[in-house]
């Protein structure tokens, strides 16, 4: 049925010409600026309503909900650019993926600054306790700390000094990505609605990966 | 601390009769919880002029009518006071929805009046009251209590309301009667979120008897000196101020008395995450939350957190109750 959708829709020729169409240097460099402006509207929106008392009764965890949200939500953005790829054969797009991830670093070290100074107020000792004590918590700060790594290595000069271990290493997103759905799931009470959607929307763009890779394998068998 | 002081007269007694029949009359014509004059209106279909007013949810102090007759307590004095905004516009009230700013919203047109509580189980006798007469069962007082949520977060809100013990007295339960078992209104018409399976609706929460009985337990049906909003739990709902705050059921039907211990709909929905007593316990963590510090809504941003009290600063007037229990096993 997918196979179907996919040789019906993406496959077909005309369509195939007309989305593989290159744009041109200066095209891609203006739509850089405005993915770039568009990834600091959440910081906008969040510094506009601090200006105005407007972040709810507990503007605290409105920082921590929000922040967290949208490192997320730029995380399986980056992710889907690959799958872009594969059904569409169009690969341009793959340009932004270090823009989108340093962002998803940007808001992550965000959702950790208000996590440790707003609502921790440093204080070290209950933080520790709180990150050994709550699983969510222990997986959001493993998500963290392993989106380091990457952030530190995404430079051109690493990506030259690193070579294929940069790809070993980068693959880490994945586990990222799952870490950071299972966060916002086991910190939701009881309405688990929303975080079931990005799993979903996670699994989605792993499995078309996963389904790539599969057939790729069988082609080199056969 | 709380300085509890004894008062030998009850405020009903030094009440004039004609204020005390004037309050009836207020009874009478104003209904509960609803903007002035427009509980009578909300039966009928909503006209232009009502229309306006309920649009917006009820967020500024002055839109609900005034609560004329309650004594002032020396409970909470010295705290300061969550705003009204902050105390309407920030509630966890899953039958209107699970994000802390839908019940404001979708609670708008809920109807509070007219409103009958059945009395059952181990009782003399089962039988049904309204709330007008609830409301004349004892006179109303306002109680400062701090609130804690088991989320982590705080509130110090002025209730009006009456002991439950008045409650229960009128209720006549039987010597069997060990457990207090409180029903919410799950109506699907008017709460939307009682359409989705998020929790095992209608809503129960319980008491043992001593707690039930206990003086700070009361049935509040007034905040900040006027009607309970709905998104609050109009008409009337439950306050214990040393649980979580989930014990205290809202928009309460049915009041039934048991032998065996109820369950609740949070031991449903989480055996390991929520217990029958649900003491404030800084020392009993939750397996999602810090429970030894919280935040204090309206704090501000740079607050930081404040400690949490044991029983939530009620030792001295509950302790007694949970004597040699054990309250890791007991949370």
């Amino acid at each position: 049925m997918l196979a179907w959708i996919y040789e019906s829709t993406f496959n077909h020729t005309s369509m195939r010409r007309f989305i593989s169409k290159v744009p041109s240097k200066k095209y891609i460099a203006a739509l850089k600026v405005v993915l770039f402006l568009l990834c600091l509207l959440p910081l906008c929106r969040l510094v506009w309503l601090a200006i105005n008392d407007d972040l709810s009764a507990n503007p605290i965890e409105f920082i921590e909900r929000s922040t967290g949200f949208w490192s997320l939500f730029i995380l399986l953005a980056t992710l889907s650019l690959s799958p872009i790829r594969l059904l569409t054969g169009r690969a341009w797009q793959l340009q932004f993926r270090r823009m989108l991830g340093l962002f998803v670093f940007f808001y992550a070290c965000l959702h950790i600054m208000s996590y440790v100074w707003l609502d921790y107020s440093f204080n070290w000792a209950d933080i520790v306790k709180d990150i050994v004590k709550h699983p969510y918590v222990l997986v959001g700060a493993s998500a963290f700390i392993l989106t380091v790594p990457l952030a530190i290595t995404s430079s051109n000069f690493m990506i030259k000094l690193l070579r294929e271990r940069w790809k070993q290493l980068h693959k880490i997103v994945y586990l990222i990505a799952i870490l950071g759905t299972v966060h916002f799931l086991w910190l939701v009470k009881k309405d688990i609605r929303e975080p079931l959607f990005y799993m979903v929307v996670l699994a989605l763009l792993l499995g078309i990966r996963l389904y790539y890779k599969v057939r790729n394998l069988k082609h080199k068998i056969t | 601390m709380i300085i509890q002081t004894k008062s030998d007269i009850t405020p009903s007694e030094i009440t004039p009769k004609e204020v005390v029949d004037d309050r009836r009359k207020f009874l009478q014509q104003a209904g509960f919880g609803v903007l002035a004059g427009a509980a009578g209106l909300l039966n009928m279909p909503v006209n232009a002029a009502v229309t306006s007013k309920i649009s917006s949810p009820i967020k500024t102090q002055g839109s609900l009518l005034k609560l004329p007759y309650f004594s002032k307590t020396s409970y909470g004095t010295g705290e300061k006071l969550t705003s009204y905004e902050d105390i309407t516009n920030y509630n966890n009230y899953y039958e209107f929805g699970t994000a802390k700013d839908e019940p404001a919203v979708h609670a708008k047109l809920f109807k509070p009046v007219p409103w009958t509580v059945s009395i059952e189980g181990q009782v003399r006798k089962n039988k049904t009251i309204g709330i007008d007469d609830i409301l004349k069962l004892a006179p109303l007082e306002e109680r400062i209590y701090r609130m804690r949520c088991v989320e982590g977060w705080s509130m110090v809100i002025p209730w009006v309301g009456f002991p439950l013990a008045q409650l229960i007295k009128w209720a006549e339960p039987t010597a069997n009667a060990k457990y207090v078992e409180f029903v919410s209104l799950a109506d699907s018409q008017q709460m939307p979120g009682t359409n989705l399976p998020i929790l095992d609706w209608p809503y129960v929460e319980g008491l043992r008897m001593d707690e039930a009985m206990n003086p700070l337990t009361i049935m509040a049906v007034g905040l900040y000196g006027e009607c309970l909003p709905n998104q609050n739990g109009a008409p009337m709902r439950l306050v214990v101020p040393w649980k979580y705050g989930f014990k205290g059921a809202k928009a309460i039907v049915k009041i039934r008395f048991t032998e065996k211990m109820p369950v609740t709909t949070w031991m449903k929905a989480g055996p390991s995450e929520y217990g029958f007593y649900a003491n404030v316990n800084p020392q009993v963590d939750h397996p999602r939350w810090t429970q030894s510090s919280e935040k204090r809504i309206g704090a501000g941003l740079f607050a930081g957190r404040i400690k949490t009290q044991m029983f939530n600063g009620y030792t001295e007037q509950v302790g007694q109750m949970y004597a040699g229990m054990d309250l890791r096993k007991y949370f």
